[in-house]
């Protein structure tokens, strides 16, 4: 309980510090995102933001539901999103999504069951020159081969990018 | 060979304003500073500088046509939203020489007495987002951007905007749209974001990689850059060289230079001893073409002699290994997933488009839907609301031109290639 | 004014410069097909349907937004254009649930009318992405299946109702158009007053059908079904048999109701007469006893179920009356049993609305006394004709009816109930006597008439300014009601309709096929409904000689214990 206080302090905090203006919505938004610990954007905040901002919820709705890196239902620690376009298309991204489905035993759309990875398929994220590449936060990895991938989730598995 | 852009790549604090004046920054600013706004217009007219985004308008006539324009505030806004696959020269500029994109936007203010500024930087880029916003930072502490620039009354601030993962905030009113906090769902034109852009005012709006080219023309003159280049293209090129080649990567190159010097020289050749199949130019929104026209020359005017458009510069190679029916389906899919979803053709188009692709790969097209493919084809740039849906088709437009043999050959249950499934399931 | 001139299909015309194409066109009888397009409420050149060629340009141009320039030369029709045309046809009817036969807006489709018009045969595509459930939760049913997302329902809803509880989500090949998190409407902020439904040009939205509650009443012995039908219903339902907009079908109607099985046929024109007894009452008693200023109207539920999410601070402000359908479900299921002699449980009470937002107000907690719920079934003009139709009756050719006493006697006040400035206008014939204490002959107050959206009046009454503002249409509602707040306005009386025009252009109404004559239908239908007020033999509510017996015989005075027990109401906090 005394969490969930805690975050909506850093909920109205982050807010503030973007002026309570419904300019700002995508940056607040993105940064709700960020501290929310489900990769996600929980629906308490989103309906609490609506009304803060004097926005009806279905328009605020509508713009979290049209940009791909905002997510409504809870995902897991890591989101892994692997490169589908063109340039990682021909350097052999269909291979690295099998491996990982095989590796983590889910399809992509979905998350494991101890909720650590969410795989999800996406658009280029401009790491054509290491293709095939992967993103996992932040972080790009290319030039992607079975045993790096391997050696890349297991490193992600035994807490080695915790921050 | 002359490197305007990439010269200070890796060799400097990406952030560092001393390291940047260092290595020969802010001396485009400081000239400009001392010139009339006409005359530093007339430098870039002189350069010969097409956008560099993809739409490739003459950059020297866009800012003459926004400097005369009454209305304000204006805006300056960046373009770095680089969501085009096989594009990643933005990246480089932003996380390694952010200031020569600072600089530009600055020079740019000054001249259209423009006070805010900002860089709409794609959400994907996150970490690039912190090290423009040191920069920029770092800029203000210095006296270069925020109020009484160097000394004087010139005030201007710039900031950054992320993106949130969608590729049709790319096109200049959706990112305008984006920067208001709303969808990335693009206006009508006109009016023109020159006359009604940010905020309905009027707003200058470049790709990074445009934006980087102002501070090297206003120090060292206008035709001095254009000279770089050829008769028609003026400056040099960040050309992102990616898929089946050796050597992936950003090469700075003087107009003029072809396709084959740039793949073969620069890029070490096609891979694991395959021969090229196509090039895909100008990223998944560009021309495809075969071997046989790698020998135009990087130039606006010959490509679009050709039937090319240079785009943003993104070079994908791909091998004899690959299907073209196969590939296409993955093009359109980005487009089915990128759609903004505001307009019929596109919206609906790149879905069937890939539905029909599907049957081919599968062995269960006929020639109606080949011929499905081409009207819609022409539908779709006919008759979409933007540039994504106008150029999703062409793709389709060129691969069916240079290889319409094995499009007729999967409706035969044929795939040369050995990769298409053929399994005959789809359209059942 | 500058004049522009271009040349059309080879035809030369001349038109001031900002028209468009398509208005130029229209101009010479070229009806360039539309789908997205609605004049002044949505535009965003989306659907791709109106493109034409325009030589020298390249590619093809909506012409619903691209705008003429001098000298010109369009292609309505080439064989580009019909080829393109056929394509964008194609593409929405692929994504289209096309169960025509079974849907609400069979053979009145915008959708149908383009495909047939355009010569769309065999879909050459066979998948469909579902778009999500029916949301059938409120008065208000959304097939998102049917949706051909042309974004006028989320205009209307934003821009017009300032409610906003519908909008796009999502993007590419999975846009809907949907509430937030695809909650039903009852569970969100949806007001209920179907002006979507309106201009929805498919069957995507559309009216929660009753009419089986109705026919089942009908058909039940032990029931006694009266029936009531609002103001705006008798100069709308014409419209459904080929009669012209505004014409007055009241005596057809009424024949139809009875070949239908209503035991009684009444008005809710006499309850309107009721609600103005009350609310001219509670009006004075206010002025005098310095009560909450200024008095805002109930009768609309749509209204009210604004105010009570939007303008919390407003809601002592509404009038405590219950709506005419309301007041008319008391006094039916009370003193017309009493004065008939039947028990009052087995009256069933079915109204006919113009109004979607009806269905609402009859199912709240409130409307009720003594468990007996005041109105058992609504049913819209739409919906009426459907029945009507069902039955075989020729309408046309019906004789006319009388309605039923005790409850079907009317005034002309109670009559222009229906059209915005119409409540005002019934109350200020009556306050204006009660305060003068005189009969007044000049009784029609034009100041409040007329499509304005917000209208304002000083009426000098009895030697007192009655300050008076008239709004409708939620969203001008709202403006006016920010005034307020903003301390920039003040006035005694307010009357809020939840529809632009009132409810002659309610949710419930005939769908006007060709939106651009939007305007001239509602003028029409408010036409007809003066003019009825004109040929009434009375004028005024409170001599309704129904109404006199019924306060004689039954209630007493006016905001007297009966009156509060089943003529009152009170709001909720949303």
């Amino acid at each position: 309980m005394a969490r969930r206080r805690l975050k909506m302090e850093k909920v109205r905090e982050i807010l503030n510090r973007y002026g309570n203006s419904k300019d700002n919505l995508i940056q607040v938004m993105l940064e709700l995102q960020n501290i929310s610990g489900t990769n996600s954007l929980p629906h308490e905040w989103v309906v609490f933001v609506a009304k803060q901002l004097g926005m009806p919820i279905s328009r605020v709705y509508s713009v979290i539901t049209f940009y791909s890196m905002f997510g409504t239902e809870p995902r897991g620690k890591y989101l892994i999103e692997v490169c589908k376009s063109g340039p990682c298309y021909v350097r052999g991204a269909k291979n690295v999504l099998q491996l990982l489905e095989e590796k983590l035993g889910i399809k992509p759309g979905q998350t494991t069951d101890d909720g650590s990875f969410t795989l999800i398929q996406s658009s280029c994220f401009g790491a054509c020159d290491i293709a095939p590449a992967v993103k996992i936060g932040e972080k790009v990895y290319g030039n992607l081969t079975s045993e790096k991938l391997s050696e890349i989730i297991d490193s992600y598995r035994e807490g080695q990018h915790n921050e | 060979m002359n490197k305007v852009l990439s010269a200070r790549f890796g060799k400097i604090r990406p952030d560092s304003v001393e390291e940047y004046i260092h290595a020969g920054g802010y001396e485009g600013l400081k000239k400009a500073m001392s010139m009339d706004h006409v005359a530093a217009i007339e430098e870039i007219k002189k350069a010969n500088l097409f956008g560099r985004g993809g739409a490739a308008y003459p950059t020297g006539i866009k800012w003459e046509q926004a400097y005369a324009i009454k209305k304000g505030p204006k805006y300056m806004v960046c373009n770095a939203d680089e969501g085009e696959p096989g594009t990643f020269k933005d990246k480089h500029i932003l996380s390694e020489d952010p200031f020569e994109l600072i600089e530009g936007m600055t020079i740019g203010a000054y001249i259209m007495g423009a006070k805010e500024g900002y860089i709409y930087i794609r959400g994907e880029y996150a970490a690039i987002q912190r090290i423009v916003k040191s920069a920029i930072e770092n800029a203000k502490k210095a006296g270069y951007l925020g109020k009484n620039i160097l000394g004087t009354d010139f005030e201007f601030d710039l900031k950054v905007v992320s993106g949130a993962g969608a590729y049709v905030c790319g096109e200049n009113t959706a990112l305008v749209e984006s920067i208001e906090g709303k969808t990335g769902r693009p206006r009508q034109k006109p009016p023109y974001i020159k006359n009604c852009g940010l905020y309905q005012m009027p707003t200058i709006l470049n790709n990074v990689e445009t934006y980087s080219c102002i501070p090297w023309i206003i120090k060292d003159g206008g035709e001095k850059f254009s000279s770089l280049g050829t008769e028609f293209s003026g400056g040099t090129k960040l050309m992102c060289l990616s898929g089946n080649v050796k050597n992936r990567g950003v090469y700075e190159i003087p107009f003029g230079m072809t396709l084959r010097e740039l793949i073969y020289d620069l890029g070490g050749g096609i891979e694991g001893g395959r021969k090229l199949k196509f090039v895909h130019l100008g990223g998944s929104s560009g021309s495809c073409f075969p071997e046989s026209m790698v020998d135009t020359k990087i130039c606006y005017y010959d490509l679009k002699k050709a039937g090319f458009s240079l785009g943003s510069g993104a070079v994908l190679v791909v091998d004899d290994s690959h299907c073209v029916v196969d590939y296409l389906k993955t093009v359109m899919e980005f487009f089915e997933e990128e759609s903004c979803g505001k307009c019929t053709p596109c919206r609906e188009g790149n879905q069937r488009m890939v539905e029909i692709l599907e049957k081919f790969t599968e062995g269960t097209a006929t020639m109606e839907d080949f011929n499905k493919i081409k009207s819609l084809a022409q539908t779709m740039k006919t008759t979409s609301f933007c540039g994504l849906g106008q150029s999703a088709p062409v793709p389709v437009i060129t691969l069916i031109k240079y290889f319409e043999e094995e499009f007729i050959e999967h409706i035969n249950g044929k795939c040369k290639a050995g990769v298409c499934s053929m399994s005959g399931k789809a359209g059942k | 004014m500058d004049m522009i001139n271009l040349i059309i299909d080879g035809i030369e015309v001349s038109v001031p410069k900002d028209t468009t194409i398509l208005e130029a066109a229209k101009k010479l009888n070229i009806n360039i097909p539309t789908l997205c397009f609605m004049k002044g409420i949505n535009e965003p050149g989306s659907c791709r349907v109106c493109v034409v060629e325009v030589e020298g340009w390249r590619g093809l141009h909506p012409a619903c937004v691209t705008k003429v320039s001098e000298g010109i030369v369009v292609k309505t029709a080439t064989s580009t254009v019909r080829e393109a045309r056929k394509n964008i046809l194609e593409l929405i009817m692929a994504n289209h649930n096309r169960e025509c036969l079974s849907c609400s807006r069979n053979l009145k489709c915008e959708l149908q009318t383009l495909c047939n018009d355009n010569g769309i045969d065999r879909l050459p595509y066979d998948r469909k992405i579902d778009k999500g459930c029916i949301d059938a939760t409120g008065p208000i049913v959304r097939d998102p299946n049917k949706c051909a997302l042309c974004g006028r329902c989320v205009s209307v809803c934003a821009k017009q109702q300032h409610v906003g509880v519908i909008d796009f989500a999502n993007r590419g090949t999975h846009t809907t158009v949907t509430t937030a998190y695809e909650q039903g409407l009852a569970e969100q902020d949806c007001i209920n007053c179907g002006q979507c439904i309106k201009v929805c040009p498919v069957g995507a939205l559309s009216e929660r059908d009753d009419t089986a509650k109705v026919w089942k009443a009908l058909e039940n012995q032990e029931l006694h079904v009266v029936v009531q039908t609002a103001p705006a219903v008798r100069v709308a339902l014409g419209e459904e048999f080929g009669f012209a907009p505004g014409t007055n079908v009241e005596g057809k109607m009424v024949t139809a109701l009875r070949r239908l099985g209503f035991d009684k046929v009444f008005d809710t024109n006499f309850s309107a007469d009721l609600t103005i007894i009350e609310e001219g009452n509670e009006l004075l008693d206010r002025i005098k006893n310095g009560g909450k200023l200024p008095m805002i109207t109930s009768c609309s539920p749509g209204w009210i179920k604004f105010c009570e999410h939007q303008y919390h601070d407003f809601l002592d402000n509404l009038s405590t009356c219950k709506s005419p359908q309301q007041m008319f479900g008391a006094i039916a299921k009370s003193y017309y049993p009493e004065k008939a002699d039947i028990d009052p449980k087995s009256v069933f009470v079915v109204s006919v609305m113009p109004c979607t937002a009806k269905k609402y107000e009859a199912d709240r907690d409130e409307m009720n006394v003594d468990g007996l719920k005041d109105i058992d079934a609504v049913i819209t003009t739409r919906e009426l004709a459907r029945m009507i139709r069902q039955a075989g009756i020729n309408f046309a050719e019906l004789e006319d009816g009388q309605r039923d006493s005790i409850l079907g006697t009317y005034s002309g006040a109670g009559t222009i109930f229906g059209n915005t400035g119409g409540v005002m206008e019934a109350a200020l014939r009556t306050v204006a006597e009660k305060l003068t204490g005189k009969s007044l002959d000049c009784i029609e107050y034009t100041a409040v008439r007329g499509l304005d959206r917000i209208k304002e009046a000083t009426v000098n009454v009895a030697g007192m300014d009655i300050k008076v503002a008239v709004a409708s249409g939620t969203g001008n509602a709202s403006k006016l009601l920010d005034k307020i707040r903003a301390g920039e306005a003040d006035y005694h009386f307010i009357e809020v309709m939840g529809c632009e025009g009132g409810c002659i252009n309610g949710g419930g109404q005939p769908i006007i096929k060709d939106k651009s004559t939007t305007e001239e239908v509602k003028a029409a239908r408010i036409k007809g409904l003066y003019d009825i007020d004109r040929a009434c033999e009375v004028r005024k509510s409170h001599e309704n000689p129904e109404i006199k017996k019924l306060y004689s015989e039954y209630l007493g005075e006016a905001g007297g214990h009966k009156s509060h027990k089943l003529l009152h109401t009170h709001y909720v906090k949303r």
